[in-house]
């Protein structure tokens, strides 16, 4: 039987994995692929709990949680395009420009 | 046991052994029908007129070497093909090719299953298709087939939007998602939806040849552009299932559009019962002709028309059927809110 | 039963490919494994009932959004991985070690906490499973009208951001 605890913990094991990607990674572009894990796991425990009290609020919040992820990817896959025309890098250890 | 595993399997197995046959017969037709227009014959040295000559392409495609770059990555070189091919495949799940009928004693559906999104399942297994286009140009390490998978990839995503938009409009004037009942729908309104939206029709038949790479759109893959497009480095069958996946796409793209717009599996006037004679002819038969009516008109359009400049074609996407579909959706819902 | 089978499958995929994801060296495979982590995704949506979002899971996530990072990882075409020459003094283990610490610390939170019951006995009926988009389409047109349209807002400005800041000359 697959009670919400489970949806659960399979959504708490794809946010850290995806914590670890932002926090071990220094390719920029596996970074957000990372950050697009994160917001997976959150809309699987939405969907699990639409499921579980059969009331649609969950998969409408899960649909904006999509389109919110389609606009931060496009915006930052565009300032990664422009800062590669600038530096010839995509290796966040690099990408230090403001600091000293 | 038997309804829900063994008929649902054998209606796979049959409907995925009719798709490939039917695949390399277009091949045949296609050569056939072009050549006709051309004023000559076409292939006709094997078999009677030529009809076993796409048994000797497949053979002589299987027999040939099959060649992999040095460079070129592995695993994602053989994936290509097969993810080009398959969500042309897995299409057939949802598409409706008849009513429910009496077989053998059984009450039997001539489809294998009716999803409640069918239509937007189509459209989403579409968008996985653009990955092998896209991975079928990298994988190969050469310049030439880079450059034209991603031409082929941003035309392809981009007359995706405008065949979405024209769906929608669709969706709108059907009230639901799924197949099936679209074509019930169109049995409920005495009308096939062609006669209810022209420009939604036209608009998809010209987004149908782009998302599928025909002519007049497929300067991705002519052999006069770009030494060949992004199969350049194919040989042997993964050459062979590119191209069977574009002919099983064009499929697909027919028989969404029969579906859609010239009323699945009903018979011209169905509720004329008058016309009842016509009965004869079983639904499945019906479904069949205006599918062929459709793939007829997809080679017609290409031994006719020449091909278009990549600017021109990203142009007509983008500024012309973009907008003109975005004011149908908006058209019809005046239309419907009014009447 | 089935739904146990089909829950343990999926998540094995969701968690393999993620984990794949995050530990390849070469990016166009870590996108690839991304694209089926979404598709595995989908199906376990499937496995919900929430047919319409696992549509629109494969056809703008998978479809859409990983389609834009294949493409940025193919123009950013570099000749060498770009994390050879990182600081080789970082300590990824402080890293693993932590994020372990949390996963056991918020696994036990779960799996202690109250236990909620399973889902509702006839699933495969109820009213969202059977009109899943009539029911989604009725919520976002009536009760989220205000979050839907500045959705909408936000699209069209990423799209414009987007643009302006990827072209070559302003």
């Amino acid at each position: 039987m697959i009670t919400p605890t489970h949806y659960m913990l399979l959504s708490t094991a794809l946010f850290i994995i995806g914590v670890l990607g932002v926090m071990l990674r220094r390719n920029i572009i596996v970074i957000f692929m990372s950050i697009e894990l994160i917001l997976n796991a959150v809309n699987i425990n939405l969907i699990a709990f639409s499921y579980q009290l059969q009331n649609g609020i969950g998969q409408v919040f899960a649909i904006f949680v999509i389109a919110v992820a389609a606009a931060e990817a496009a915006v930052g896959l565009g300032i990664i395009l422009a800062f590669y025309r600038n530096k010839e890098t995509i290796n966040i250890d690099e990408m230090s420009v403001m600091r000293w | 046991m038997i309804d829900t595993y063994l008929i649902p399997l054998l209606k796979i197995l049959f409907v995925l052994n009719a798709t490939l046959v039917g695949v390399t017969y277009m091949v045949l037709l296609e050569r056939k029908v072009i050549a006709w227009v051309q004023v000559r014959l076409g292939p006709m040295r094997v078999g009677p007129y030529g009809v076993l000559q796409p048994i000797a392409d497949a053979v002589k495609l299987i027999l040939k070497e099959d060649i992999t770059p040095t460079r070129a990555d592995k695993w994602v070189f053989t994936a290509a093909p097969i993810i080009v091919m398959v969500p042309a495949l897995i299409t057939f799940a949802v598409i409706p090719f008849g009513p429910v009928v009496n077989l053998f004693g059984r009450q039997v559906p001539l489809y294998i299953t009716d999803v409640n999104v069918g239509l937007l399942y189509i459209v989403s297994v579409a968008s996985i298709g653009v990955y092998g286009i896209i991975l079928g140009g990298w994988a190969s390490n050469s310049k030439f087939p880079l450059l034209a998978s991603l031409r082929a990839s941003a035309q392809l995503i981009s007359y995706e939007v405008a065949v979405t938009m024209t769906l929608v409009s669709m969706i709108m004037t059907a009230g639901t998602l799924s197949m099936v009942k679209i074509v019930e729908s169109q049995y409920n309104a005495h009308l096939w939806f062609i006669f209810v939206q022209p420009v939604a029709f036209v608009l998809f038949f010209i987004g149908g040849l782009a998302e599928t790479n025909r002519a007049p759109f497929d300067m991705a893959e002519a052999e006069q552009e770009l030494t060949g497009g992004f199969h350049t480095e194919y040989s042997g069958m993964r050459f062979a299932l590119f191209f069977l996946a574009e002919y099983a796409n064009m499929i697909v793209v027919s028989s969404v559009a029969t579906t859609l717009f010239l009323g699945g599996w009903l018979r011209p006037f169905p509720n004329i019962a008058a016309l009842s004679f016509l009965g004869i002819i079983p639904s499945w038969m019906w479904f069949l002709l205006k599918t062929f009516v459709f793939l007829y008109i997809f080679l017609w359009v290409r031994a006719t028309l020449p091909r278009y400049r990549y600017d021109q074609l990203m142009r007509l996407g983008w500024k012309v059927l973009i907008p003109v579909a975005i004011a149908n959706v908006v058209v019809t819902g005046i239309v419907m809110v009014l009447f | 039963m089935n739904q146990a089978i089909a829950f343990y499958v999926l998540s094995a995929f969701i968690l393999g490919f993620a984990v794949l994801v995050v530990s390849t060296r070469n990016t166009v495979h870590a996108v690839l494994y991304l694209v089926l982590n979404f598709l595995a995704v989908a199906a376990l949506y499937v496995l919900l009932t929430a047919q319409f979002l696992a549509v629109i899971q494969v056809l703008v996530y998978a479809g859409g959004i990983v389609v834009l990072y294949l493409f940025v990882v193919m123009l950013v075409n570099l000749k060498r991985p770009p994390e050879d020459h990182s600081a080789p003094q970082r300590h990824s283990w402080i890293g693993f070690g932590l994020s372990g610490l949390v996963l056991l610390e918020l696994a036990v939170i779960i799996g202690y906490g109250s236990i909620a019951p399973p889902g509702p006995a006839n699933a495969q009926n109820t009213d969202l499973a059977m009109y899943n988009v009539e029911k989604i389409g009725m919520l976002l047109y009536t009760d989220y009208l205000i979050p839907f349209e500045v959705a909408s807002m936000l699209l069209l400005v990423a799209m414009v951001g987007a643009i302006i800041l990827a072209k070559r000359e302003l």
